[in-house]
């Protein structure tokens, strides 16, 4: 037994650690099409306190360290480019706090958007937090930590944006409190009227230090939850139409979505609206708001609400499982995308380039827009659908991804939780000053590159 | 390509123009102005007729004579390149219903019970009542009468499709067809009657079925002792003649009908094509008005006939206090076979 097995092993037990080839093989590699890259050792901490002890032992051995939630960014960000030490955070998964008046809750490192979930369901019903469209076992502060969005990102913002404080462990060991419960023990604020540290941690992927706490953001759980899908087939009509939409201020969330299978979505663009009250006579105002804002659509037979009442039970899940269904319809399951965020009035470009690449690379694509902050940008994702057991289809798809990244920054895009090469595109067309500062800070930061490298590296 | 057999002549010397003028959704208050106002559209000429109709299909049952003033206002929408409601809808509708080769067809015989394209029928045409036919089943768009795009004004998908529904039916060896859907039954003879669609198999409404079968199992019969309120579809004003047969069925199993405004000729759309098609301000006015005319006779439960109607209102109904459910449902209710739905 090496010694840094025997030292791993006295911090967090045996059974918290593995080096076995069966274990390290699922840590090798996430559901996309990126490569995948043995660890060295997969690692399961219990306390905050033992994950410093790790990044300690692995300053000292300069071993890398990859900190994991539950590895589905789909975009190999958990995925040990370098080997050393995979941090599996999904031991740390408790509740620590609710402050229903305050409206936030702590939770560990690891914790699930699930556990979260039910917590708040059977504790706090007035209460609910943005729950990305991804599995439930998906964790709550690396979705904050890569700029997830949620049910509730068309209101306030991208997930990060509702990180009210950190607990970290910095890449030299050190425990680091941010925010408001840097000076007492409550969790409101991040940052003001502080400089905000904060984003010295939020989409920096795990380069930059280990969340081992973070308190998150609780918003009203109103009683009354409802949807309308409105259509189109005229993609120019999109940025007017959620532009009228934002200007509503009354909607929970937005996709727009489209896709040519099956047949009753093929050439139409569908917006999905959600929408919340406490009473039936405010969703019937709301939803009557909506019907107005779009009724000129409607008269010039552009466009139309259709019924969604065979649809409802599938619409009104969160997480919605039906959102990865077209992974299976060329079989064996696979999917990815480019999810870059943009401006609104680029949807119709982006739009026509998915039909372009899908047709390009022989490949099916599904493609959905989250509106994010009232409409200020989106997320558009450029989704293909791949069998994980044929490769050379998997080659495809993952050029079509890399045109669309490409794309994406041509069109003055920002690629979401890009893999290491997106990264490289992102530095190479970034303000030289702007990657200058990137590069200092890491430095600084993490002097011996140990967390997750690879990642955010710029090439000097 | 088949065309509709309605004659000019008919429409020209109507003295009644009922047609329009019993309109529930397009105001004429004068014989000449309603007869007017048809009469461009039989000369295919522009008409209000063409912009305002709601597509509720009581015109068909409105006229006495035979003349199908419905088809002939949709045939002339398509002809000049009219949409009732938004493309995309109009669209997504022809897409849905495309025939894909994915159907279901259970062991069938002689005769097969028809679930249309509607999956909640499969569920209905069991049990007792159905033991005989349950499982010549056959579902999916290849058997989907497709009437509804009549509410679209496209009588050419009908016309392209309705033959190749027949002949897909034909294939299974059949001499009779149980149709479930009420809309099949209209189609199957209203409709293809008025293209001049050959039919070599005999329709069955299904209602037809479900008295016989009540009247065979009338020993099994308690009554239900419940008051309720019928919601009539769209596809009856297709087959008036069959209409009294609900009143039949809820007499034997125990049911009253009171007496309502909207019902028989004077019934009201369930309101989802309206909504579709309008928006939501007609559509609303016209559930507002149907069920508080429901709530208004004491009605305990709202019946249903179209699972389509029964989607769009259930919700609705059950909010105003009244159980939805559907008029088989409430059969099987009466022979024991289905606890009570839950109020």
């Amino acid at each position: 037994m090496s010694d840094i097995l025997k030292a791993l092993i006295e911090i967090v037990g045996e059974r918290g650690v593995s080096n076995t080839p069966e274990e390290i093989w699922f840590y090798s590699r996430d559901p996309g099409v990126l490569t995948p890259h043995l660890p060295d050792y997969v690692v399961a901490p219990r306390t905050t306190e033992e994950v410093q002890k790790i990044v300690l032992l692995a300053n000292r051995e300069k071993i890398p360290v990859v900190p994991m939630g539950n590895g589905m960014s789909l975009t190999g960000l958990v995925i040990p480019l370098k080997g050393g030490i995979v941090l599996d955070m999904k031991r740390m998964n408790k509740i620590l706090e609710v402050n229903a008046m305050a409206r936030y809750a702590v939770v560990e490192g690891g914790t699930s958007q699930g556990v979260l979930k039910a917590c708040l369901q059977e504790h706090y019903p007035q209460l609910r937090h943005s729950i990305p469209d991804a599995p439930p076992t998906t964790t709550i502060a690396a979705n904050a930590a890569l700029h997830g969005q949620g049910r509730l990102t068309q209101q306030y913002g991208f997930n990060s944006e509702m990180v009210t404080g950190l607990e970290v462990v910095l890449p030299t060991g050190e425990i680091c409190l941010i925010g408001s419960p840097s000076l007492g023990p409550y969790w409101f604020s991040r940052g003001p009227t502080m400089p905000d540290l904060s984003a010295l941690f939020l989409g920096w992927l795990g380069t930059t230090g280990i969340i081992t706490k973070i308190g998150l953001r609780l918003y009203p759980n109103k009683k009354i939850r409802d949807v309308e899908l409105f259509v189109t087939d005229r993609v120019d009509l999109i940025p007017d139409i959620l532009y009228k939409l934002t200007h509503l201020e009354i909607l929970e969330d937005v996709n727009v979505w489209f896709q040519p299978k099956p047949l009753m979505f093929q050439g139409n663009f569908h917006i999905t609206l959600y929408f919340t009250g406490d009473t039936e006579e405010e969703i019937t105002f709301k939803r009557r708001m909506i019907w107005d804002a779009l009724q000129e659509y409607m008269d010039s037979k552009d466009g139309g609400f259709m019924s969604v009442q065979y649809m409802k039970e599938m619409l009104m899940e969160m997480p919605q499982r039906g959102i990865a269904d077209f992974a299976d319809v060329p079989k064996g399951g696979g999917f990815e995308y480019s999810g870059p965020i943009t401006i609104l009035s680029h949807f119709p470009q982006y739009a026509a380039k998915v039909v372009e690449l899908a047709a390009k690379y022989d490949v099916l694509y599904a493609s959905s827009a989250r509106l994010i902050s009232g409409g200020h940008c989106m997320m558009f994702s450029i989704s293909f659908a791949f069998n994980r057991n044929d490769p050379a289809m998997m080659t495809r798809v993952k050029h079509a991804l890399d045109e669309a990244t490409a794309f994406a920054l041509e069109m003055g895009g920002i690629p979401w939780k890009p893999n290491f090469m997106e990264q490289k595109m992102i530095m190479e067309k970034m303000d030289p000053a702007a990657r200058k500062l990137l590069q200092m800070i890491k430095k600084n930061l993490d002097p011996q590159g140990i967390m997750n490298p690879g990642n955010w590296e710029v090439n000097t | 390509m088949y065309a509709l057999k309605w004659k000019e002549k008919v429409c020209a010397t109507c003295t009644s123009a009922e047609c329009l003028l019993k309109c529930q959704y397009i105001s004429f208050t004068r014989h000449d102005e309603a007869h007017g106002e048809m009469m461009k559209v039989v000369r295919g000429e522009d008409s209000r007729v063409l912009h305002e109709c709601a597509t509720c299909y009581a015109c068909e049952e409105y006229c006495k004579r035979g003349n199908h003033p419905f088809y002939l206002i949709s045939e002339r929408r398509e002809g000049r390149g009219m949409f009732t409601a938004p493309r995309p809808i109009t669209n997504q509708w022809k897409n849905m219903t495309q025939m894909q080769g994915k159907y279901m067809v259970g062991q069938v015989k002689d005769k097969v019970l028809s679930c249309c394209f509607i999956p909640d029928l499969g569920i209905l045409g069991t049990g007792e009542i159905f033991k005989d036919v349950a499982s010549a089943v056959a579902f999916g768009a290849e058997f989907m009468c497709p009437a509804v795009h009549t509410h679209f004004a496209r009588m050419s998908v009908i016309k392209e499709r309705l033959p190749i529904v027949i002949e897909n039916l034909v294939k299974l060896g059949v001499k009779e067809v149980i149709c479930l859907h009420d809309e099949c039954y209209g189609t199957f003879t209203a409709i293809a009657s008025a293209y001049g669609i050959d039919v070599p198999f005999k329709p069955i409404y299904y209602m037809d079925f479900l008295l016989s079968r009540m009247r065979e199992m009338k020993d099994r019969i308690t009554p239900l002792g419940i008051r309720a309120a019928y919601q009539r579809p769209c596809s009856n004003r297709l087959i008036p003649d069959k209409y009294p047969l609900v009143k039949e069925i809820l007499d034997l199993i125990g049911v009253e009908l009171p007496a309502r405004e909207y019902q028989g000729e004077n019934c009201l759309c369930c309101g989802e094509i309206l909504r579709s098609i309008s928006g939501y301000k007609l559509a609303d006015d016209v559930q507002e008005r149907n069920l508080n005319d429901m709530v208004q006779t004491g009605a305990e439960y709202c019946v249903f006939n179209c699972p389509a109607c029964q989607s769009s209102l259930s919700e609705k109904v059950a909010k105003k206090g009244l159980t939805p459910v559907h008029i088989i449902n409430l059969c099987k209710m009466a022979i024991g076979e289905k606890e009570r739905e839950a109020r």
